[in-house]
């Protein structure tokens, strides 16, 4: 990876800790990568926020149903789980459309 | 209270819903477990990430009203009329002189004219116009349609409209009920309606991240949401020697009612306030659990709420939660929001009038936290004493009606 594709996912992880971080009413550095969102204390109604949140900071659709959360193909089991959910769907996302 | 209590009976029943445009037709698709859920055909459809809903469909609103009415009547009103003329035409009741003033209309509604509302922000917003309607207000209005079943029979009793979200019709019946009960009047027309199936108004459910994009199959193990209802049903709810005296067909009984709030969270059910809700109502009818056939359930098809619902049962019948039929026609209708409780109250009158009890179509994998005889797929014949109907909405407000057989 050049530096920067580098330096683009360093972006998107700083700012999806952000707005988890706004979420869980916490500082970005105690938002620690292998955190659950039980941990961070982000309830159902704080995780779809978030991701609208995340929706909207990144143009992208994040696959996510609250009654089906297993089926929904996006693992929110951890903080490094999600980001790396999240840079997936850009790439795909975005990737396709030329990676603007 | 110095006076006893009167009873109260239902004499009358009407309905529009992505089922039938009458009572007949409705009971006889949910005998036959028939789905009304179906693609979504509205504007901007391709917009939505949601697709499916429960339409009313072949509906020619120029067949039941005039221009001028047309004018003044949002969708949610159209459905309120349609449904309280085939409910007063069955009760067969003339209101005039001391009846008139004795008698009202209570209905519920969550949204109100939502289609109103979504065509006219179009106007200003999408399309800059500066100028809208002279009626968008008097045809929005939450109790548009309550005033509007008012103006065409004449009722001039209390009337008034109630807004709890997926518990208005529950709620209103509940006031309907209790005005009858006290002797404050002697009929009231009441139940309730919806139509929020436009762009604005399913964009706006699919921002919580709850509806199923697929089918509304509660209790199922595989459920994965809601899907949303659009119609009406309405009621005539009678003194009850009032209507023996004239020898009007009685449908049911309304029994008890209770109401509580869950006071804890904004959109996440509670087993303890549904188990006070439903206790509550038997206890205030003076009704044996045992003698409870059948629960229409709140059964939305989310996780959340079927597995709390199922506990609830538990907790409130203890051994007679496993004897009990639940089942949730909103696989059949989708959620009819603040007009599904008016809907469903119609599953409880064929239970205790007709001996069938809706089913629970859709029903495709057990799951261990639904563990009742939730009625899967096909419905059942047995003779139900007594039927209670659940509403449990956004805001943790629980409205149950309980229906004796007569």
């Amino acid at each position: 990876m050049d530096s920067e594709g580098i330096g683009r996912m360093t972006d998107v992880r700083d700012k999806v800790i952000g707005i988890i971080a706004e979420q869980a009413v916490l500082e970005p550095s105690d938002v620690r990568a292998d955190a659950t969102l039980e941990d961070l204390g982000i309830d159902s109604l704080g995780l779809v926020e978030s991701i609208f949140a995340i929706e909207e900071a990144f143009d992208i659709s994040v696959p996510f149903n609250a009654n089906a959360p297993e089926e929904s193909d996006f693992d929110i089991s951890s903080v490094d789980a999600i980001v790396a959910g999240i840079e997936r769907l850009i790439a795909e996302q975005h990737g396709r459309a030329g990676g603007a | 209270m110095t006076t006893g209590l009167r009873r109260v009976a239902i004499t009358g029943a009407g309905t529009i819903n992505p089922l039938g445009h009458s009572v007949p037709a409705t009971l006889e698709a949910m005998r036959e477990g028939r789905c009304g859920i179906g693609p979504l055909e509205i504007r901007d459809v391709d917009r939505l990430a949601v697709r499916i809903g429960g339409q009313v469909r072949d509906f020619a609103a120029e067949a039941h009203f005039n221009r001028q009415q047309l004018a003044l009547y949002d969708r949610f009103t159209q459905f309120t009329l349609i449904a309280a003329r085939e409910a007063i035409a069955q009760a067969g009741l003339d209101f005039a002189g001391e009846l008139a003033a004795r008698s009202g209309v209570v209905l519920g509604t969550a949204g109100g004219g939502v289609g109103t509302w979504d065509e006219n922000y179009r106007h200003v917003y999408e399309e800059g116009k500066n100028r809208v309607h002279p009626f968008v207000v008097p045809k929005l209005m939450n109790n548009a349609a309550a005033s509007h079943v008012a103006m065409e029979y004449n009722l001039k009793g209390p009337s008034f409209t109630v807004s709890t979200a997926c518990a208005s019709s529950n709620h209103a019946m509940a006031q309907a009920f209790q005005m009858v009960r006290l002797g404050m009047s002697r009929v009231m027309v009441t139940g309730g309606s919806e139509s929020m199936l436009c762009f604005g108004g399913v964009k706006a459910w699919e921002g919580l991240r709850v509806m199923s994009r697929d089918a509304c199959r509660p209790f199922s193990a595989n459920r994965n949401g809601m899907v949303q209802g659009e119609g009406a049903g309405v009621f005539v709810f009678e003194d009850m020697e009032h209507a023996q005296s004239r020898g009007a067909e009685i449908l049911a009984e309304v029994a008890g009612f209770a109401m509580s709030s869950d006071a804890a969270d904004i959109v996440m059910p509670s087993k303890q306030g549904a188990a006070r809700a439903m206790a509550g109502a038997l206890r205030d009818g003076g009704i044996d659990p045992a003698t409870v056939g059948y629960i229409n359930a709140h059964g939305t098809g989310t996780l959340a709420n079927d597995k709390t619902e199922c506990a609830a049962v538990a907790d409130v019948f203890g051994a007679h939660a496993d004897r009990l039929m639940i089942s949730s026609t909103k696989s059949m209708h989708g959620h009819l929001i603040g007009g599904t409780g008016a809907v469903e109250l119609l599953s409880c009158i064929m239970a205790v009038r007709d001996g069938v009890v809706a089913p629970t179509i859709g029903y495709e994998e057990p799951d261990p936290e639904c563990a009742l005889d939730v009625v899967p797929n096909a419905a059942r014949e047995a003779e139900i004493e007594v039927a209670l109907s659940n509403a449990f909405a956004f805001g943790g407000l629980n409205a149950v009606l309980a229906l004796r057989h007569i």
